[in-house]
């Protein structure tokens, strides 16, 4: 009995004592002060902008640092049923592609416009992977000012990167494929014969930030999968991440990496940009669109290019490099001095810091090993640096703060790793919730980073928020890294998929912010600054609607006349000029989305009526004390009817006969 | 030939001239203002009033006023707004020109001047502010019966969900100055009488 007691009290401990040895939780990992660090007061305001790329959403979403709280969703590559934004005719053209109006696309990365290597929170760049576009967005107004299609490319995922001063936006193909200028009705299995690489190089106008494509490089087909810019020591350089050097065209996953090594190409861009001016290349006709939007005349205006300025990177002299990386490298990093280059190959034990003098070194004394398709590969040693030894699983991506060191995303073991540029020595590592992809330092891929936060931005999300069903949204953590320790401060979830982001300071972008849009400026088509000036107007089965709308009315709010098979475009003008007074406008049963005008604005918004009666329409969006009130009728007839068209508001509302 | 009884008193003289330069000031900057809070106007609003015209978020405030049938506040219906600037040039001048001439007879014109000025400008205030508080549309969508809202002539008064401050600006300052040494020219100006 003694003996069974025993036994059992011995089973019992044993259990009891393993069971007390699980692992740290995540409430664990959290230090008592860390609601202080992220607490912003009701009032006051966040200290940073993250500018965070909405992936599979197709917009781009701000949130605040160090709140984590959600300012905003901007549209730039998806149609925004909200605002109308790819519904109202103003704006949808800004969608329009050489394939036709696309109305959703795929934004994986984001660039803030720099000078000197620095931030200067003058434009957004978004790229799109799916129809590959470049977006350009106004930080004045947090809207999509441009967007340009990128011809001979697909999956635009090596984009947009932007040189030191904002010279180019670059944007490298993640797939390999037929340049347009040949015959694409080819056997894929062609592949390594007949696709072509492209990395594209737009010109940005330094004053107004116009952009055009100055010139692509024509490549062998490989993937390109980021890039980043070179800065101080190695400006004027671009350095490229790539993989699938084994030029597989199926089943990536295993034919893509079983090479030891894919490479780092490294492009000097400042050289080949003269010889474009020299006149080097040829033009190559291909199709793409340019949409530019226009704050003063508030609506968008669509071209289709059709010719491109190609070199062929294999024709050009001391100008493209490669340099061997192991293993599918993801990122290719810059650290802030600009002499040190990381890469992180996802399927790679280690990681390999080059050298960026030692590369100028190799290409001088010709220490090539061979060449990969006429571009000269340098020896492996010869430009290392050195490597981190032993880092984590699945290394991803890398930014820098401003003391040196390096923080590596490992997307496999789940954690970010800091380590020491110059020492390869890691210095710490703290678990992510879970498989971060991307992380952000603020300011961390400029010469002088701000530091101070760290976001991981992470690919599954499990149990770290309530459920929400099957489809969850993407986790996020904030960690302080002013210590030697990073501390994990706050967990929060975010929208679509976040693959990057550009961490702003405020102070850089809010003073320059835009509250309305000054009437006086509005140069719209069909604007109408003055109630009195207000009209319909019939042109055989179009009928423009000209209105103002100015708390709490619609001028004409009445308007009788209408017919079954008319198309009605609405030109709508909020005569407003205060601060944060938008108004909304939607018609009963419109096959569209209703518009968000903002002060100043013009919206044009197209309604078919789909039946005979009256129909009624009003302000969506609540504007004032009033805002009930603010509606109208419309009184649709049957086709071919005579009744007069009238409109007017209040004593000017069309009286029965 | 100048005697002493109507020349003035040395201080009186230089505060006289000093009173008519700083009159100048008001021609150049905002004479009163009405400041404007609000739960929903963390930013505020406020109104200047000038010489010869009105600054400040006048559109703003006409549109709200709107609900409660104020009228629209517009520059063309102030006819001081024309006469105002030569008022103040002719004190400004007058004052200047005492200093300079010496003459207590002058300096006794432009103190009266200046008060008729005064009380007048006072007065035509106090009915604008009267009629536009209570010269309501009887049509105006928000309605409350007897209620008024004239503003405050100097002063915090709570119209509504606003808060109004009237004060004086810069320019308002400078005349206020301005009056200061005309009263205390006038003492000294007696005292010297005395004497």
């Amino acid at each position: 009995m003694k003996n069974n007691l025993i036994k059992a009290t011995l089973a019992f401990s044993v259990i009891a004592f393993f069971g007390a040895c699980k692992p740290k939780t995540a409430s664990d990992a959290v230090t008592g002060n860390a609601a202080q660090k992220v607490y912003v007061a009701p009032g006051e305001h966040d200290e940073f902008y993250s500018f965070t790329s909405g992936g599979f959403s197709g917009q781009v979403s701000v949130y605040g640092i160090p709140s984590g709280r959600l300012l905003k969703v901007l549209p730039v590559f998806s149609q925004d049923p909200e605002t109308g934004y790819g519904y109202g005719e103003d704006t949808k053209p800004m969608l329009n592609t050489s394939h036709g109006f696309v109305p959703w696309g795929d934004q994986h990365h984001l660039a803030v416009s720099q000078t000197n290597g620095e931030y200067d929170g003058r434009w957004l760049f978004a790229n799109e992977n799916n129809t590959p576009r470049v977006a350009r967005l106004d930080l004045t107004t947090f809207t999509t000012t441009e967007i340009i299609e990128i011809p001979n490319s697909a999956g635009n995922h090596s984009s947009p990167f932007v040189t030191d001063n904002t010279e180019y936006v670059v944007a490298g193909t993640r797939f390999s494929v037929p340049f347009e200028d040949v015959n694409g009705d080819i056997p894929i299995s062609t592949y390594a014969e007949n696709f072509s690489g492209a990395i594209t190089f737009i010109k940005v106008d330094p004053e107004t930030g116009k952009m055009g494509i100055d010139f692509q490089l024509k490549t062998p087909p490989v993937n390109y999968d980021l890039s980043r810019t070179g800065k101080g020591a190695s400006s004027g350089w671009f350095f490229f991440s790539t993989y699938n050097t084994e030029k597989a065209h199926t089943l990536l996953e295993v034919n893509a990496s079983q090479n030891d090594k894919d490479f780092i190409l490294a492009v000097n861009w400042k050289k080949i940009s003269e010889m474009v001016k020299e006149g080097k290349g040829r033009k190559v006709k291909a199709k793409y669109a340019h949409n530019v939007y226009d704050h003063n005349s508030h609506s968008a205006t669509s071209t289709i290019l059709d010719e491109v300025h190609v070199l062929d990177i294999e024709d050009l002299e001391g100008v493209a490099y490669y340099i061997p990386c192991p293993k599918s490298p993801h990122g290719a990093d810059v650290d802030p001095s600009g002499e040190y280059i990381v890469g992180s190959g996802k399927l790679a034990s280690l990681i390999p810091v080059f050298s960026f003098s030692k590369m100028m070194k190799a290409i001088e004394e010709k220490k090539f090993d061979g060449d990969f398709d006429g571009i000269p590969v340098l020896n492996y040693e010869t430009v290392l640096h050195g490597e981190v030894q032993k880092p984590g699983l699945g290394p991803l991506h890398t930014e820098f703060d401003a003391n040196g060191n390096a923080y590596t995303s490992f997307f496999v073991s789940s954690e970010v790793v800091k380590w020491n540029v110059k020492t390869l020595e890691v210095v710490d590592r703290q678990p992510t919730y879970y498989s971060t992809g991307h992380l952000t330092v603020a300011g961390g891929n400029t010469k002088n980073p701000y530091g101070k936060y760290l976001v991981a931005w992470n690919k599954i999300t499990k149990d770290r928020y309530l459920p929400t069903g099957p489809e969850l949204a993407q986790s996020a953590q904030l960690f302080d890294i002013t210590g030697e320790k990073m501390e994990l401060l706050l967990d929060f979830p975010t929208i679509g998929e976040p693959h990057y982001a550009q961490i702003v300071p405020a102070s850089l972008i809010v003073d320059k912010q835009k509250r309305i849009y000054d009437i006086n400026a509005n140069t719209h088509k069909h604007v109408v600054k003055n109630e009195d000036d207000t009209r319909v107007v019939r042109n055989g089965n179009r009928v423009d609607v000209y209105m103002t709308l100015i708390r709490t009315h619609i001028t004409p709010d009445n308007i009788e006349g209408i017919r079954m098979g008319d198309e009605v475009y609405f030109h709508i003008t909020n005569l407003e000029q205060d601060w944060d007074l938008p108004h909304g406008f939607a018609v009963m049963g419109n096959n569209n989305s209703e518009v968000l005008i903002l002060p100043g604005e013009t919206r044009t918004m197209k309604w078919v009526p789909t039946k005979v009666g009256i129909i009624p329409m009003y302000c969506t969006d609540f504007c004032s004390a009033l805002h009930q009130e603010m509606q109208g009728y419309i009184r649709v007839s049957p086709a071919g009817s005579n009744t007069p068209l009238r409109y007017g508001t209040g004593d000017k509302a069309p009286k029965a006969e | 030939m100048k005697t002493a009884k109507t020349s003035l008193h040395p201080i009186t003289r230089i505060v006289v001239g000093i009173a008519g330069a700083v009159m100048f000031i008001a021609l150049f900057v905002p004479i009163w203002q009405i400041q404007l809070t609000a739960p929903q106007y963390p930013e505020g609003l406020e109104l200047f009033i000038h010489a010869d015209k009105l600054s400040g978020d006048v559109q703003i405030i006409n549109g709200l006023n709107n609900y409660i049938g104020m009228k629209e506040i517009n520059e063309k219906d102030f006819i001081e707004f024309s006469v105002l600037p030569y008022i103040i040039v002719a004190l400004g001048l007058i004052g200047l020109l005492t200093a300079a001439v010496n003459r207590r007879g002058l300096y006794l014109f432009w103190v009266i001047f200046f008060a008729l000025f005064g009380i007048v400008t006072i007065i035509r205030f106090y009915l604008w502010l009267y009629d536009y508080g209570h010269n309501l549309d009887p049509t105006a969508p928000i309605q409350v019966p007897g209620m008024s809202y004239q503003p405050p002539m100097l002063g915090y008064k709570q119209l509504l969900n606003f808060g109004a401050y009237s004060i004086p600006a810069i320019g308002g300052w400078a005349m206020f100055a301005a009056v200061g040494l005309a009263i205390w020219g006038l003492i000294l100006e007696f005292k010297f009488k005395k004497k």
